[in-house]
């Protein structure tokens, strides 16, 4: 039996290294996988607390369609940073500034 | 120290360190095949959370479905979307020094929290004994239930969000004739 506080401090670290990924990084790949750590960071938690509510079941439900929501996210994501690649021949979100043609 | 107590603590000391050399790795694909490791990991966990359908799907759909759909998408496009830009550039360590700092604070507030906190004692769940979830129930038994009853209508707004995607996703990816 492990407590929940030891399930909410992975997934506090782990959400800080997502947090970490988003701000730092110049590569929107890399952002991505930031704002993938941070979901999973989330269902965690979703997860844990789901233990103790064994006939509603919230957490668990509620984790699934957080993961189908960020596979949806992830496709979506990918097939604009490949348009944006097209279009300036750079994926670093800093020098994308320009809303014009 | 049980045996469950010591693989919990392993497989969440994989998904961490594996986190941080993705997020500190300049090499952009030994990152995206750590980024696999870590979500293996976080499936580990999802179980000692008893919640093995959920372990199962993340499985599933991020490990077969993201992680493949990332390394197709950038091993078939251009080779130039690989080269890290972050290389070519001056990248010292007062680069990364907001990020880091911002990230650090967050973590200290969030275990600030989590020490005052004490999730154990709180109301529902000391109340929750018999409603709480046992290595021996069948969770697939009552997600099933559940989403067809009281879930029904999230599950159906998620499937036409996932229709839409779809849709999107495929309009997007496509090539443009040239005119």
């Amino acid at each position: 039996m492990i407590p929940l506080a030891h399930f909410m401090l992975v997934s506090a670290i782990l959400f800080c290294i997502g947090l970490y990924a988003v701000l730092a990084k110049k590569n929107a790949i890399m952002i991505l996988i930031g704002i993938e750590f941070m979901l999973n960071a989330a269902i965690l938690n979703f997860v844990a607390f789901s233990k103790h509510d064994k006939i509603a079941l919230g957490g668990q439900v509620f984790a699934l369609f957080a993961i189908v929501l960020a596979a949806a996210t992830v496709a979506v994501t990918l097939a604009i940073i490949l348009n944006v690649y097209k279009y300036y021949r750079t994926i670093d979100p800093t020098k994308i500034d320009q809303l014009r043609d | 120290m049980t045996i469950e107590q010591l693989a919990f603590y392993v497989i969440s000391a994989t998904a961490l360190l594996s986190a941080l050399l993705v997020v500190s790795l300049k090499n952009f694909v030994r990152s995206i095949f750590l980024f696999f490791l870590t979500l293996f990991s976080m499936a580990g966990l999802f179980v000692f959370a008893l919640a093995d359908f959920v372990a199962v799907t993340q499985l599933v759909i991020y490990v077969g479905g993201v992680l493949v759909l990332m390394i197709f998408a950038f091993l078939l496009s251009n080779r130039e979307l690989l080269n890290n830009p972050e290389a070519s550039e001056q990248s010292g360590f007062l680069h990364y020094l907001p990020g880091i700092t911002v990230s650090v604070v967050f973590l200290g507030v969030l275990l600030m929290v989590l020490l005052k906190l004490d999730p154990g004692e709180f109301q529902w769940i000391q109340q929750s004994k018999e409603n709480t979830l046992k290595p021996t129930d069948n969770t697939i038994h009552y997600l099933g239930i559940n989403i067809m009853t009281r879930y029904l209508l999230p599950f159906e707004v998620v499937s036409v969000l996932l229709l839409m995607a779809l849709i999107g996703a495929a309009h997007l990816a496509r090539k443009e004739k040239e005119q």
